[in-house]
């Protein structure tokens, strides 16, 4: 006799494959037991996903894509932001919710990937969990991109006009890719419209796509651990790896702790402060967009601001070290790398060094923020070290991580300010780190002197 | 799945804990969003109580005031009409209004604050569709041989007299429903507010 | 662990090493009081002086029952553009009017305090400095300006409570020739209907209204935020309690 509930999940099992799929990423997956607080924001961007979409269903049944100027002349889509924050019962709460959530996403999201990099969670076999992961990442760029257009405050036209003009810089086709983008000559109401569609559904629909592939990816091969061991190396005589724990119950209550804590301070921002100091909100923002008057400054959201200072450093003398810097690689692949490395590197600078003196320097501005995003899903090859995690690599690497990440703070904090020589000049030495880090990646991890690796994880 | 055999009572005691608070909130979590499903207040605004001037409102004829974006009407009967209710309240599905919908004070014989003036919504209970007025007796306004005045759905052919009262046997269960209206002065009635102060 | 603190200590240090100084302005901190007496004086005023060129077309009527009025008291006392309590704050004059008066439209006004917030303060301080920094300027087609807000287009509408000032400018010499105009003080020229403090009362008490009207439930918002950090910190704290039962299995 089996009990009534359990017929019915022998009913579905036999049809669904519910029991085993539970198992399967749940009660018998089975991860290292050494996660450390950086294994936190996992679950968190997952969590933060669920909030925006939650929140955003919920703003689309009120909020009107509409650029057409209201009886009081203030644009439909403005105004309709003010309804939801006082005219919609609850209105305001979910609206910091997602505005809030925007900036969360990203914070937990680079703290993820500095995870990543520090323990060395893309070196085989997680290649693929790290590639999926960089294009879930320019996703969320343009999401958080498209939906900053939606408030039609005066940050969201200028930031839409200067990014969609970057286009622009595209030799023979640019100007009109960038017509052909807006939907006008300028950012306008048939702007609005289509980032609207690409925000609420198109860019979602990809994203969670996404979000699935760079899970079962993992969960194929399994989670990374703080000391880079792989536990399925060592198992029991059931087969189960002797430093694993199932997912459940050990890391969802564990999560859910993360989860708590990570909401009061989600709220904290989202009940005390929530324009985040100008930084989550920007005030200029509550100007409605004005077409014919630029603010005196305007920045991007901080999330965007490391790769928009990238892009600002390249002028037409930083093109010089650019044209080095591929000369350099080109010499190195012809003497170390493999044949097919060697006709890439040829070909790449036959194109690159000639073409920075006929194509201006916007253009190449463009080319090296696209880069410094492109660059990361580039980590699994360029890592060379015979080591996954920081623990037991040497000073070499951990000094390139150190400076790397002062770089990219420092282009972040000067994305913000308005441009003077010096910051320019600081920047673009940023610029220069942040590429070196990943150019130079295979010699200095070579070089480097590594520990020894335990067998097991290192625990309590 | 040993583990789980394991389960001791503090553990039971907390997962019920955590269960409990979690669960708690993500209901209150859950308030803003079902607030923001109710009607804001720029609905308030437009459904707030509007006033109908009635004084150019001749002897047997009707206008249309919108209240809340449904059709309200309001009806000078003339005596001839007024008579008509009697005769028919036999054929009424619910003569007295015991069922349908009206304040208080127009719970009677004409269903109004004054005898003449029918105050009522002009949205059929059946499936909501508006009532066409069909208000010549006879057969002549292609009604049948006894038809004294009233109004026709053209939906599903529900027949109410001329107090919005639906004969028997039709497809609309009520009354048509006289929404809340009081009078500011002899000719100007406000629709949508009763209330005795302001 | 170290080597995390580390960077972490260096790159949060980074920027304050990339700091460099811009424009300065100066702005006096703005005494913003949420007490209902201050709120319907700012309302007040906001209605007379503000209304009859800006809108705060947001802000319904009857949210002002927030502030502690009847709806009788708007309507009787602060309803003067619309017909119905639950309509919008609009504008009195038309926008075309206006701007062929002033050349440009005047904005609306709703959100204008959250607008008004820039790194030298909040838009109240910025607010607050505005509206006590008129002085009378011949060269201007409104015979005003204003040292917050140089050349501006709007007249000094509370001229009749503060009364009329000049402003005293010095000639400096910024080392390398270059002549620049720099902000000594005020000068009270004609005394208006108010003392000085209590010009600055009424206009804290309308910078006051004006903040709340950028976002009418921000009294409410920090209390119900304490409710769900309060909540939040519970649901922590138990499981917390729950992560330590089920790991202690784990060795």
């Amino acid at each position: 006799m089996t009990s009534k509930p359990q017929a019915l999940l022998n009913w579905i099992d036999e049809r669904f494959p519910l029991t085993s799929t539970y198992k399967a990423h749940l009660a018998e997956y089975y991860a290292p037991k050494n996660f450390n607080f950086w294994y936190f924001f996992g679950s968190l961007a997952l969590l933060v996903l669920v909030i925006q979409i939650v929140t955003g269903i919920f703003l689309v049944m009120h909020y009107k894509p509409d650029a057409s100027l209201n009886a009081a002349g203030v644009p439909v889509a403005f105004a309709s932001v003010e309804y939801i924050m006082r005219d919609v019962p609850g209105g305001w709460i979910i609206r910091y919710m997602h505005s809030t959530g925007a900036s969360a996403f990203f914070v937990v999201v680079y703290l993820h990937m500095f995870r990543g990099l520090l323990y060395g969670s893309y070196r085989k076999p997680r290649e693929l969990v790290w590639v999926f992961g960089t294009l879930i990442f320019l996703c969320l760029m343009a999401e958080a991109f498209m939906g900053y257009l939606l408030p039609w405050g005066q940050m969201s036209f200028w930031g839409a006009q200067v990014i969609v003009n970057l286009f622009a810089a595209i030799p023979v086709i640019g100007p009109d890719l960038s017509v052909f983008i807006r939907g006008d000559y300028v950012v306008s109401d048939a702007t609005l419209n289509r980032f609207f569609a690409f925000h609420v559904i198109a860019v979602p629909l990809v994203l969670l796509g996404l979000v699935v592939a760079h899970l079962v990816a993992l969960h194929e091969v399994g989670s990374n651990n703080p000391d880079g061991v792989e536990i399925k190396k060592k198992k029991d005589a059931k087969g189960v790896p002797l430093d694993g724990i199932p997912f459940h119950p050990y890391y969802t209550v564990k999560d859910i702790f993360g989860v708590a804590v990570f909401l009061i301070v989600f709220s904290a921002i989202l009940f005390f402060a929530p324009e985040g100091g100008g930084y989550f909100l920007e005030f200029n923002n509550f100007i409605p967009a004005d077409p014919l008057k630029t603010p005196p400054h305007i920045a991007p959201v901080w999330y965007f601001t490391p790769f928009y200072s990238i892009l600002r450093a390249v002028t037409s003398d930083f093109l010089i070290i650019m044209q080095a810097g591929v000369a350099a690689i080109w010499v190195w692949s012809l003497m170390r790398a493999p044949f097919i490395g060697k006709a890439i590197a040829t070909a790449a600078a036959v194109v690159l060094i000639p073409g920075m003196f006929f194509i201006d320097a916007k253009f190449w501005g463009v080319v090296m923020m696209g880069a410094g995003v492109v660059v990361l899903g580039f980590l699994p090859w360029l890592d060379q070290s015979p080591v996954l995690s920081i623990r037991y690599k040497g000073a070499l690497t951990k000094t390139a991580i150190a400076i790397f990440v002062v770089a990219f703070v420092i282009l972040g904090y000067l994305g913000v300010l308005p441009p003077t020589p010096m910051r320019n000049l600081t920047a673009q030495i940023c610029t220069v780190i942040y590429f070196a880090f990943f150019a130079l990646m295979p010699i200095y991890t070579k070089l480097d002197k590594t520990k020894p690796v335990p067998e097991r994880v290192t625990w309590k | 799945m040993s583990d789980e055999n394991k389960t001791d009572n503090g553990r039971r005691t907390l997962v019920i804990a955590t269960a409990a608070v979690g669960g708690g909130a993500v209901a209150g979590a859950a308030v803003p969003f079902l607030a923001s499903l109710s009607p804001s207040e720029r609905a308030k605004a437009a459904g707030a109580p509007v006033e109908a001037d009635i004084s150019k409102l001749q002897p047997g004829e009707m206008m249309t005031v919108e209240w809340r974006g449904k059709p309200v009407w309001i009806l000078r009967r003339t005596k001839e009409q007024l008579a008509t209710l009697a005769k028919v309240k036999g054929e009424m599905a619910d003569p007295d209004s015991a069922r349908s919908e009206q304040p208080e004070y127009c719970k009677n014989e004409h269903r109004s604050i004054k005898e003449e003036y029918l105050v009522t919504i002009g949205i059929c209970t059946h499936l909501g569709c508006s009532p066409s007025s069909k208000f010549q007796p006879g057969a002549e306004g292609g009604m049948t041989a006894d038809w004294q005045g009233g109004f026709l759905c053209p939906c599903h052919g529900s027949t109410f007299d001329l107090a919005g009262r639906v004969f028997k046997n039709k497809p609309a269960p009520d009354n048509l429903p006289v929404p809340p209206h009081k009078y500011l002065a002899d000719t100007k009635l406000l629709i949508g507010d009763d209330s005795k102060g302001a | 662990m170290k080597f995390l603190r580390a960077v972490a200590l260096v790159a949060l240090a980074s920027p304050l090493v990339a700091n460099a100084a811009g424009a300065e302005l100066h702005l006096d901190k703005a005494p913003v009081s949420f007490e209902n007496k201050s709120l319907q004086n700012g309302a007040k005023l906001f209605v007379n002086y503000c209304l009859n060129c800006h809108g705060a077309s947001f802000l319904r009527y009857n949210r002002l029952k927030d502030i502690g009025l009847t709806e009788d008291q708007i309507r009787d006392n602060l309803m003067f553009t619309a017909d119905k309590v639950g309509e919008q704050m609009k504008v009195a004059i038309r926008a075309d009017e206006a701007k062929a008066w002033f050349g440009a439209t005047p904005p609306d006004l709703t959100v204008i305090a959250r607008a008004r917030a820039s790194e030298f303060g909040s838009g109240a301080d910025w607010l607050y400095t505005y509206l006590r920094s008129f002085y009378r300027d011949e060269k201007r087609p409104t015979g005003w300006n204003n040292t917050v807000f140089a050349n501006v287009g709007m007249p000094h509408v509370l001229w009749e409570l503060q009364g009329e000032q000049v402003a005293r400018f010095a000639e400096k010499d910024d080392g390398s020739g270059n002549k620049t105009k720099h902000f000594e003080g005020f000068e009270v020229v004609k005394a208006g209907k108010m003392e000085k403090a209590e010009y600055d009362q009424n206009v804290a008490d309308l910078v006051s209204f004006i903040v709340w009207m950028g976002e009418p439930a921000q009294q409410t918002r920090k209390q119900i935020g304490v409710v769900v950090i309060a909540v939040l910190s519970l649901l922590a704290l138990v499981a917390f309690a729950l992560k330590k039962a089920y790991w202690k299995d784990v060795h």
